[in-house]
This record gives C-alpha cells, sequence and structure tokens, in this order.
C-alpha cells in the first residue's frame, strides 16, 4: 500500500484534486478593490460624522461633552459656549483626533442628540498627521469618498 | 597521501542563532534564541516584549467600560473571547445579570470566532511547514465569519462586539440564516482541509512525534487548551465551570493521546467540528427578550477582587481585577494563554532539528499581542 501510495503520487493527486475543484468561477472571492468598492455593513464603524439638521442647516450637537467623556483614549474636544438669547449651551469648536481613534463607537453610543456618528466611509488613509486631526468643518462635511483614475 | 590537518574539522561547536523578530514563521515578532549543534537544538530561550503596550497599566486608567476595547487587541485573532472574558469579570464583580438572549448570542459570537482563530492557526501552520494551498481556503472561509462580525457590530477584527452587562444592538435579521448558512458550508469545507493534510505523507512526516508535551509536562508548565487536550487531559472550562450558559449546549471534548504536534492538529480540527455543533443549537435555540443588562450607566465596582477564566480559543484566558470601589479598576492581570504556553517551547524543542522549531512555535498557536501585552 505504501510503496503504491509513492508509485501512483497519491497524496499529489488528492492536493491537484481539490485544487481543481476551486476553479468554478462562481468560487472566486477577491475583492477587485480600488476598482469595485466592497458594500460595507449598515453599522460599520468609519470615519467619524457630526450631523447637521437638514431643515434648519444648524448643528445637532449641543456641547454636553458626554463624547469627549466616553472617549477612551480622550481624542475629542468639544468647545461650548451659552447663547445669551436663548439661554442654551451651543457647541463652538469640535476636534477630533483620527490618529489615535481605534473606532470602538463608545461617542457615538453616547451621543445623546444623536449628532456623533461613525459613518461607513472607511478610505480615511492621507498624507500628514495634520489631515487626520478633523475639525467642526471636516466632520460636517461627512465622507469624502476617494476616486481613482482608473 | 598528506594527512588531515588536526583542526577541530570534526568537532561540533555550539553556535547561538537568533531566530525572529522578523522570521516569517514566528507568527509576528517573538524572538527565539536557539543553541546550537549544527542542526540539532541544545536549547531555546524566547525573548518577549516587542508587541508590548501595557493593557494592564492602560486599565489602571480608564473606566470598566473604556477598557472593553483594549482587551479585545489582546489576542488579535480571537478578539470576541477576549472581550468576554473581561466583561464576564466584570459582570461578576459587579452582580450583573446578563440576559438569556445576550448570553446565547455571546456563545455564537465567540465560536464563531473559536473557528476564526483555528482557521487563522490552520492556514499559518500548514504554510509553515510547507503546504500553500490550505492557507488560500482557510481565509476565504474566515472571511465569511468576518463578515458576519461586520454586519453585526460594525467591525471585522478588533470588534468590541461584547460590552459589559450584553449587547448595545440585537442580532441583525439576516443573522440566523447568515450563521446556518456558515454552518453548512463549513463542515465541508473541514473534509477538503482534512483530505488536503490529514493523511498527507509529508504533513504526517514532519508532524508525527515533533514537539511532544505529555500530560505531566503540560500540568508542570501550566499549558491549557487544545496542547493540554492533545495531550489526552479532557479539560475545557466550557464543561468544567460553564459560563455564559456553555451547560445548555451538548457537545464533545475531542482529546488526542500522543500529545505531539501532528495530535494537536487532530483535536483543534474536531473542535472545529465541535464549535459548528454548538453554533446549530445555539443560533436555532435563541431566546426571545432583551441583550442588554440594567446598569448604572457610570459603573462603580463594589470594594474586592475577583478572578474568571474562560476557554478562549488558545486556552484558559483569564481576568484578575482588583476593585477599590472606584469607576476605575485598582488592578487588571490578565492570565493569558498563549504566554504560558510558550513557556513549554524549551521543554518541546529541546534535541529536535531548527526545522521543528517552526512547527512546534506553528502548533502553539501564539499571539504576541497576547503573550506580550
Amino acid at each position: 500500500m505504501g510503496f503504491l501510495d509513492t508509485f501512483l503520487l497519491k497524496d499529489l493527486i488528492t492536493g491537484l484534486l481539490t485544487t481543481f475543484r476551486q476553479q468554478d468561477p462562481k468560487e472566486i472571492v477577491t475583492e477587485q478593490y480600488p476598482t469595485v468598492k466592497p458594500k460595507v455593513s449598515e453599522r460599520y464603524r468609519g470615519a467619524p460624522r457630526l450631523n447637521v439638521d437638514p431643515e434648519t442647516g444648524e448643528s445637532m450637537c449641543i456641547g454636553c461633552n458626554l463624547c469627549a467623556l466616553a472617549c477612551p483614549e480622550d481624542l475629542i474636544k468639544v468647545g461650548a459656549e451659552r447663547n445669551p438669547e436663548t439661554k442654551k449651551k451651543e457647541m463652538t469648536s469640535f476636534t477630533y483626533d483620527a490618529t489615535r481613534c481605534m473606532f470602538c463607537g463608545l461617542c457615538s453610543e453616547a451621543c445623546a442628540s444623536g449628532a456623533l456618528e461613525l459613518s461607513q466611509d472607511f478610505e480615511m488613509a492621507g498624507y500628514t498627521r495634520e489631515e487626520a486631526m478633523l475639525d467642526r468643518e471636516k466632520l460636517e462635511q461627512g465622507p469624502r469618498p476617494t476616486s481613482y483614475e482608473h | 597521501m598528506t594527512q588531515l590537518a588536526e583542526t577541530a574539522f570534526l568537532d561540533s561547536q555550539e553556535l547561538v542563532l537568533n531566530m525572529g523578530p522578523q522570521h516569517p514563521s514566528t507568527h509576528g515578532v517573538l524572538r527565539v534564541v536557539l543553541k546550537l549543534d549544527g542542526e540539532r537544538i541544545l536549547g531555546a530561550d524566547c525573548v518577549i516584549g516587542y508587541l508590548h503596550r501595557g493593557i494592564e497599566k492602560i486599565a489602571e486608567n480608564r473606566t470598566y467600560i473604556q477598557f472593553v476595547p483594549y482587551a479585545d487587541r489582546l489576542d488579535y485573532v480571537a478578539a470576541v473571547g477576549n472581550g468576554l472574558g473581561y466583561c464576564l469579570t466584570v459582570e461578576t464583580l459587579c452582580n450583573i445579570e446578563v440576559p438569556p438572549r445576550a448570553q446565547a448570542l455571546r456563545v455564537v459570537l465567540t465560536e464563531l470566532n473559536r473557528i476564526a482563530s483555528h482557521l487563522v492557526w490552520l492556514g499559518t501552520h500548514a504554510l509553515d511547514i510547507g503546504a500553500i494551498s490550505p492557507v488560500f481556503y482557510t481565509l476565504r472561509e474566515r472571511e465569511e465569519i468576518l463578515n458576519i462580525f461586520e454586519e453585526f457590530c460594525g467591525a471585522r477584527l478588533t470588534t468590541h462586539a461584547i460590552r459589559i452587562g450584553g449587547f448595545p444592538y440585537d442580532a441583525y435579521d439576516q443573522m440566523k440564516e447568515d450563521v446556518l448558512g456558515f454552518c453548512g458550508r463549513f463542515v465541508k469545507r473541514i473534509d477538503e482541509y482534512e483530505r488536503l493534510l490529514t493523511s498527507n505523507r509529508i504533513w504526517i512526516s514532519r508532524l508525527r512525534g515533533v514537539g511532544i508535551l505529555k500530560a505531566d509536562d503540560c500540568k508542570r508548565y501550566g499549558v491549557t487548551g487544545p496542547m493540554l487536550r492533545a495531550a489526552g487531559v479532557k479539560w475545557d472550562l466550557r464543561k468544567a465551570m460553564p459560563y455564559s450558559g456553555y451547560d445548555q449546549y451538548d457537545f464533545d471534548i475531542p482529546i488526542g493521546t500522543n500529545a505531539d504536534t501532528y495530535d494537536r492538529y487532530l483535536v483543534r480540527m474536531q473542535e472545529m467540528r465541535q464549535s459548528v455543533r454548538i453554533l446549530r443549537q445555539a443560533i436555532t435555540n435563541l431566546p426571545d427578550g432583551p441583550v442588554l443588562a440594567k446598569f448604572p450607566k457610570v459603573l462603580k465596582a463594589p470594594v474586592g477582587e475577583v478572578y474568571v477564566s474562560t476557554e478562549a480559543a488558545k486556552g484558559e484566558l483569564g481576568f484578575y481585577l482588583v476593585s477599590d470601589g472606584s469607576t476605575k479598576p485598582y488592578r487588571l492581570r490578565v492570565r493569558p494563554p498563549s504566554f504560558i504556553n510558550l513557556g513549554a517551547l524549551d521543554r518541546m524543542v529541546r534535541d529536535t532539528l531548527i526545522a521543528d522549531v517552526v512547527a512546534v512555535i506553528g502548533t502553539m498557536d501564539i499571539v504576541l499581542g497576547e503573550v506580550d501585552r
């Protein structure tokens, strides 16, 4: 038996048969990124975004600082001032240091007003560290999809 | 005929060789200092710490809730299992009762992650030995699991899926179909891997009788997990000290007899089949109800200490937590399975050949994120 196996290259043939069984075009699982962009799930935790009320155009952030307190890396800095007319706290500045972010999602879960959200944008690569320091303007702008020439 | 000069021509000299930290088959940044007599190994010293991030110290400066994502970064190949271990520890300390639905979902996710971890082990281990094709197939199946994770919690590798008290979100609509579909396909895939490897003569001759660690030695070194079970010890914390409702599921503990690398391969293959069995039971009998227990948002643990261990993919993963009554742990100590299993490396490779070191490191299934912490 052992000799016959050696002589007839049994292991080689079993291996190659398995390989050939995978040649079905339906079995191809390679993703053609970046030509074809993958569809990420609904709950995906990607680039942060500060939501703006579509009706009034004002930020939904109420400057409560809960996200900054929830963040394990302490990378969110919220500036807020009390508006003397309406007596309400208003967010004046918002910085999000994405270089240190691990996308755990604790900030968006803590957000009381639904303003801070981790979006489905996953293309966050940049050339400098400064690009990853997201300020209010960048956060409200939302995903900036990268386009590739091909 | 001139006589050969009386040099040390045939004398052997002890040679010290550094293997790693960049060596591809040390599975990360492990450096092994090998003392060699030709090809024969006289001793092996592990130099670790290249991936040290001070996770235990980080825990002292984070609240109980904030530390959960860091726990995922211990054994990043089986992140859900780590999160489960840490959350169970905090829940035990704070007396938080996790709802049954969350417990069953935790079992589903950790078993999926156990399969994913074993798939990475199988692919890389076979790659180290010289069988290249299994790694493509195992990573393809792992991708399916990662897609389920992504749909469930929004991340693929360091998932942060399990939270203290349960889950922040319920299962997604298609989850049952996805998991059952995966189970159905995956059983056939395991048969395929076994066809490629189990009776392959090169595979057998490279693994059988290599890196033997008998049951007595396993106990002496504190080795746990599949390595201990391959030595014939029927010890699995899921059966011995059931947590998260593991006592409700019907599954076996696969054990080996020879305590060598080949038996550890067989045990892990059987473990994947058992995981599929648990998955099928858990996902079909998912109880209804909430998925998050009620507890104060600012979690203050009572003064005390607790040690909880779980059966992670690599062995016994324990968390020892000391609380001084504040919102942050006073001290957190992790008992990582990889680190303690790695301690037996010297014992396992002594008097074998250099090529066997690769096989032994592969069979230990270490993850350096967990070894160095």
